[in-house]
This record gives C-alpha cells, structure tokens and sequence, in this order.
C-alpha cells in the first residue's frame, strides 16, 4: 500500500494559485463570472464595459463550449477580449484561464472577468485563481435555482439578480430568491439589476470599484 | 458528468506515481458534500483506465459524510445537505468535513508478489 494523500483536483487548485499570484503582482482584480446559459452574463458585462470604461480597465476572458460570439460582443462594447472554447468540456480550467491570459496580456491594475460556460454544476469545482465567483441569476429563471444548485451558490460571493425590468411579467418572487441563496450561503451579497436598462446597475459598480481599490492595497500588506 | 474530468485526475495522478508499474487498487475519499457522484466516478474508471498502467485496478471509494461546528453554539452537527441548518436556527456553519475529493492510497501489483 503506497500513500498518496492528494486532492484529485490538486493540479487545477495548483495552477489557480499561479493565476492568483499572477493577478495579485499586477493587482488586477479577477472575476469567475457563472450562470445558466441565457442569464444575461454577456449583456452584464456589455452594459459595464461601456459605462465604466472611461474609468477602468476592463478585459474579458470568454469561455464558451463554441462560437466566438460572445467574444465579439465584448469587443464591440470596447473591451479587449479572448474566447476560450472548452469543445466538450462543461467548465473553465485553470490552464484554459492561463493560455487566455497570455494570449490577451491583461494591464496592471485591470478588471478581468472570466465569464465561464453557462452551467450552474460544475463550474463550481475549478478554481480559476479568481478572486470571487459571481453567480447571475435572472428572474426569467426559477427562484429555487439557489436549492437546485446549492454548491454554486455556496462558492459564491456575489449573487447578481438579473433582467428586473421583467418582474412586472413574470411570476418570481424576489425575496424568495434572496431567501433560498441564503439558506445555503448566509454571507452572500445579492445587487438586484437589469443589465439591460441599467437600473440598480450603481450597486454593482461600487462593489467593482471598491474591490480594485483593494486589489491595489493587497500587494503591500 | 464532471465525473470523468475528475476521474481521469484520479488516473494521471496514479499513473504518475506509479511510474511504471501496474496498479492493483486505488483508494478515493469521496465526501457526500463534494458534488460528485461515487457511482459516476466508478462508471468512468474502467473505461478511462483502459490502456493505462490502472487497467483492471480496483477502485475503492469510501464516503465522508458531512460534518459541521455551528459558528453560533459551538454544536457538532451531521451536515446531509448543503442546507442543513443547526439545531439554534443558525445556517453559519463551519464545514469539518464532507467536501474530500482525495487520493488516499494504491497498491501494485508487485507488492503481492
């Protein structure tokens, strides 16, 4: 009997420290962008690249199982972008993460968001090295999504309620929704938004700003 | 199915440490709060294992059921679900185990002969 005491997944956690360490020298701050397809990921990151690109620098690291669809949207918004096509593969690993990192050369005191495939299982698994996973949610989708996938919205920090200017239209209930993220995630914060009409987009800014501001004090302390 | 992307982490990590030599047994921690399913994993292994020095191995899963301390009261608790709450009401719980995705060991071949 030979003893092997490894994570199964230590070579992906491995290569997600490097990325991190990668980030945390250039203090970029690094975001796991996770939802069902359709959530409205893509139209998120649209709607703050073009409000907030005068202001900070946004690059974006695309991940999709085909198409360079979403890429070119991004790159239409103004934002310098590289898809990743996983092929078969369900989720981002950290290496795909990686060689899209070299490939697009994010700038010193930049935003990358790495907006993973649509997939609400297991993205949840694989570090990326990124500083937070921000799981979106719209009210197109049911409100138990958070007890149907809790280990998605366990690992993350951030839950965006997304396409609110629909509300009107459909039957979900919000505060339900707030209540089942938190039955499985007591610590998440949830920013309520369209990203399509921009309202309760302010939120979601300030949280950006305020966490670049300290991935800029994390290199000295 | 992640279950094969993490079974064929299982195989390159055996193999590597193998180095060469056949394996007999492979022994996995799988904890039930993990996300991934044992019988999935075990439906993948042989055919992953197909051509490796892991062929005809063994695979032995053992289940960690999940365990907490409640950051309220101080209670241990048996954590079935990621919902679980302890008996106070309070959902902050801090996870002792059930999350392992492990390589705990392996034999080889030429250890029994």
């Amino acid at each position: 009997m030979i003893e092997l005491e490894t994570r199964i997944l230590a070579r992906n956690d491995a290569l997600a420290a490097k990325n991190r360490a990668w980030f945390a020298g250039r203090e970029i701050l690094a975001l796991n962008l996770v939802s069902s397809p359709g959530s409205g990921k893509t139209t998120l990151l649209e709607h703050t690249i073009r409000d907030l690109s005068a202001e900070l620098k946004i690059y974006v690291v695309e991940g999709d199982q085909a198409t360079a669809n979403d890429g070119e949207r991004i790159r239409a918004a103004g934002a310098p972008a590289v898809q990743v096509n996983t092929g078969t593969g369900c989720h981002l690993e950290a290496d795909m993460v990686a060689r899209g990192l070299r490939e697009l050369q994010p700038g010193a005191g930049s935003v990358v968001m790495i907006e993973n495939v649509g997939n609400l299982v297991c993205p949840s698994m694989f570090d990326l090295g990124e500083r937070a996973k921000v799981v979106i949610l719209s009210v197109t989708e049911g409100e138990d999504k958070p007890l149907k996938y809790p280990h998605m919205f366990r690992a993350a920090e951030i839950m965006v309620l997304n396409k609110i200017d629909l509300l009107p239209h459909v039957d979900f209930d919000v505060s339900q929704a707030v209540t089942n993220a938190r039955t499985v995630n007591p610590d998440i914060t949830v920013f309520q938004l369209s990203a399509r009409t921009g309202e309760g987009l302010a939120d979601w800014y300030g949280w950006l700003r305020r966490e670049l501001s300290k991935a800029g004090e994390a290199v000295f302390a | 199915m992640h279950e094969l992307g993490i079974t064929r982490n299982v195989i390159a990590i055996v193999g590597d440490a193998a180095k060469g030599r056949r394996v007999r047994r492979v022994n996995l921690d799988v904890g039930e709060l993990s996300g991934v399913m044992p019988d999935a994993i075990a439906f993948c292994f042989e055919t992953v294992a197909r051509g490796t020095m892991l062929e005809g191995a063994t695979l032995e899963i053992r289940k960690i059921e999940g365990r907490a301390r409640c950051d309220s009261c101080g209670l241990e608790l048996v954590t079935r679900t990621l919902f679980t709450a302890c008996s106070c009401g309070s959902r902050r719980l801090t996870r002792l185990q059930g999350e392992e995705l492990n390589i705990k060991s392996m034999e080889l071949e030429e250890e029994v002969a």
